[in-house]
């Protein structure tokens, strides 16, 4: 330690004996060089975040036809949408297959982590192994589902029916379909979900948990009282995540009807996303299809709000 | 310390949840190198056959789908991507995490806003509108440039570098002379090697199994590996054996990525994740 204290004094009053050129690029590289290193992303930001949101904007303001002619439209496309049973069937589909995948999700992530965090051999390949979904394509997981629940001769329904259940339908009807896509997204995301919990769990200070003991508190209590309290910030984290990544659903729906955005025949698991892409790439309704984006980008705050004081809570005051 | 020993419900849970996990992906090996016949047969056949060469040359000259061409386009996209991501993201992240500056917080406020946007959902249309009138649909630039940035990027490298970066080391550096980008590229990024590896990892595999955008600028002839498989997809009949071979073949290279790097993955998601 005392040693290079001694070489960097030296130095240090090198830098003073600078020719003043040097010593004016030196404070023009500490004054300027910050926002030169933060720039790329917020140049990049404006051309591809900000131009394309603030077009969204201006497109959902006029009515776009099939040869190209634009009228403006005012707020027509928003109050027309608002009066769509297709948007809102969408809507419903979306906020339905989000709360059917979500909420086990969370439940399985958290007891999956409390696994993970147990003293047991083989802890790193056990721990990767739950990561396994993950490097799959979103794609290939959505083929394999599909025809995983395929009707007739699919594994779901051939092992049901050796427990007696008759065949389902996943594609055609409402509610199994969602909870076919909400197992696709569940079984992709739940093992990442666990991975995250764990970091968070591992982050609680050991000493609680030996309190706790010498109290003679169970460790299910100890789990209730003390790890979901502490974990508040990661579940925050995951939660809004997921909300974003489950409002925004696309790929798993698409693949599920063949990569048509209708979402089945009756339009039974279009997402707003599908809709959106629906509108702006098969109907070129540029207007509509923008103005149903903002929607959507309302409906992930609404979203995002609800589970944030929602999460809030769960942890608080107990 | 306590030491908290599995019970048999917590082993039986993981053993379910390694299975689950699993699963599929030795279900995709199955129907890949079967037939089509048995691919629908019932009861199910639960083993593999002997099919998977013949199917991935099948899937490999396939006349519709240009498989070979949406391996090799979807590696340069995600190649790019990745490169771009991790160079924005240690930059600013190392300002943010170790320089002063006015409006520091303000601009990393802002990042953190920008990541609730939706960008690629919100912003489709005009992008595509972008895209037709710069004359660069079917090309791999209209795929590419959306991506460039990503704001969950600069948000991991800020809380990295912040943990394995002292102010004092930075200072140090300053005091020996050192330039701002000298001492980024000496003394912050191999301290945030882990850090760049989750990111560049995470930015690759989202990448690579990108779906929505790649169909809408891009044409069967020109398609990234997702967009090769739907082309494997006909339109009367569904031959499964051939759509399997082509996503077993697809997953390939994220899968040799999780063999290398898994521990990294598992560790540095773990390390950085989240302090929020």
């Amino acid at each position: 330690m005392s040693l290079d204290t001694l070489p960097r004094a030296s130095r240090n009053t090198h830098r003073r004996d600078r020719p003043p050129g040097r010593r004016w690029r030196s404070r023009l590289d500490v004054k300027a060089m910050p926002y030169f290193l933060v720039s790329p992303y917020f140049i990049l930001f404006a051309a591809f975040g900000l131009f394309p949101l603030a077009f969204t904007l201006y497109y959902s303001l006029y009515d776009y036809d099939l040869t190209g002619t634009t009228e403006w439209a005012g707020l027509g496309n928003y109050t027309a949408l608002l009066g769509d049973d297709d948007f809102w069937r969408a809507t419903v589909n979306t906020v339905a297959m989000f709360v059917i995948a979500t909420v086990p999700q969370m439940l399985l992530a958290l007891f999956l982590a409390n696994a993970l965090n147990k003293h047991m051999r083989f802890r790193l390949p056990i721990r990767m192994s739950v990561l396994l979904p993950l490097v799959t394509s979103v794609v290939a997981v959505a083929v394999v589902f599909t025809q995983l629940f395929a009707r007739d001769w699919g594994l779901v329904n051939y092992l049901l029916g050796l427990v007696g259940v008759e065949n389902t339908n996943w594609r055609a009807e409402r509610i199994p379909s969602w909870i076919a896509i909400a197992t696709m997204v569940d079984w992709r995301w739940t093992g990442y979900n666990a991975i995250i919990f764990l970091a968070g769990m591992q982050t609680i200070p050991k000493d609680l948990y030996e309190a706790a003991s010498i109290d003679g508190a169970s460790r299910r209590r100890q789990f209730w009282q003390i790890t979901l309290p502490m974990l508040r910030p990661t579940m925050i984290f995951v939660v809004l995540n997921s909300t974003i990544g489950g409002l925004t659903l696309f790929s798993e729906p698409m693949t599920f009807y063949n990569g048509n955005p209708d979402g089945g025949s009756q339009g039974q698991f279009q997402t707003v996303a599908m809709f959106v892409y629906k509108e702006a790439f098969r109907e070129f309704d540029y207007g509509y299809a923008s103005a149903a984006a903002w929607l959507l980008f309302l409906l992930i705050l609404i979203g995002a709000a609800i589970n944030f004081l929602f999460v809030r809570r769960i942890g608080g005051t107990r | 310390m306590t030491v908290w020993k599995p019970t048999v419900l917590t082993r039986v849970l993981l053993g379910l949840a390694i299975f689950v996990s699993a699963f599929p992906l030795y279900w995709m090996l199955v129907i890949a190198s079967r037939t089509n016949a048995d691919a629908v047969a019932s009861p199910p056949k639960f083993l593999p056959g002997g099919n998977l060469g013949d199917n991935i040359v099948r899937v490999l000259t396939h006349p519709e789908a240009q498989f070979l061409l949406g391996l090799t386009n979807s590696f340069i996209v995600a190649s790019v991507v990745t490169v771009s991501v991790i160079l924005i993201s240690t930059l600013a992240g190392f300002a943010f995490a170790n320089l002063n500056f006015k409006g520091r917080n303000a601009l990393l406020l802002l990042v953190l806003l920008t990541m609730a946007v939706p960008l690629q959902q919100m912003g489709v249309v005009p992008l595509y509108r972008l895209m037709v009138s710069l004359e660069w649909t079917n090309t791999l630039k209209a795929v590419i440039l959306p991506y460039l940035l990503n704001g969950f990027g600069v948000f991991l490298m800020t809380q990295y570098t912040r943990q394995s970066v002292p102010m004092e080391l930075v200072e140090a550096a300053r005091v020996d002379g050192a330039a701002t980008l000298r001492i980024w590229w000496n003394v912050v990024l191999p301290a945030v090697r882990p850090g760049m590896a989750v990111l560049g990892i995470n930015t690759f595999m989202l990448m690579w199994n990108d779906y929505m955008w790649p169909l809408i600028v891009l044409n069967q002839e020109n398609p990234t590996v997702q967009i090769a498989i739907n082309g494997l997809n006909a339109r009367f009949s569904t031959e499964y054996s051939l759509i399997f071979a082509g996503t077993a073949l697809s997953i390939i290279p994220l899968v040799l990525v999780f063999v290398l790097f898994g521990r990294q993955i598992v560790g540095g998601l773990m390390e950085g994740a989240v302090k929020a």
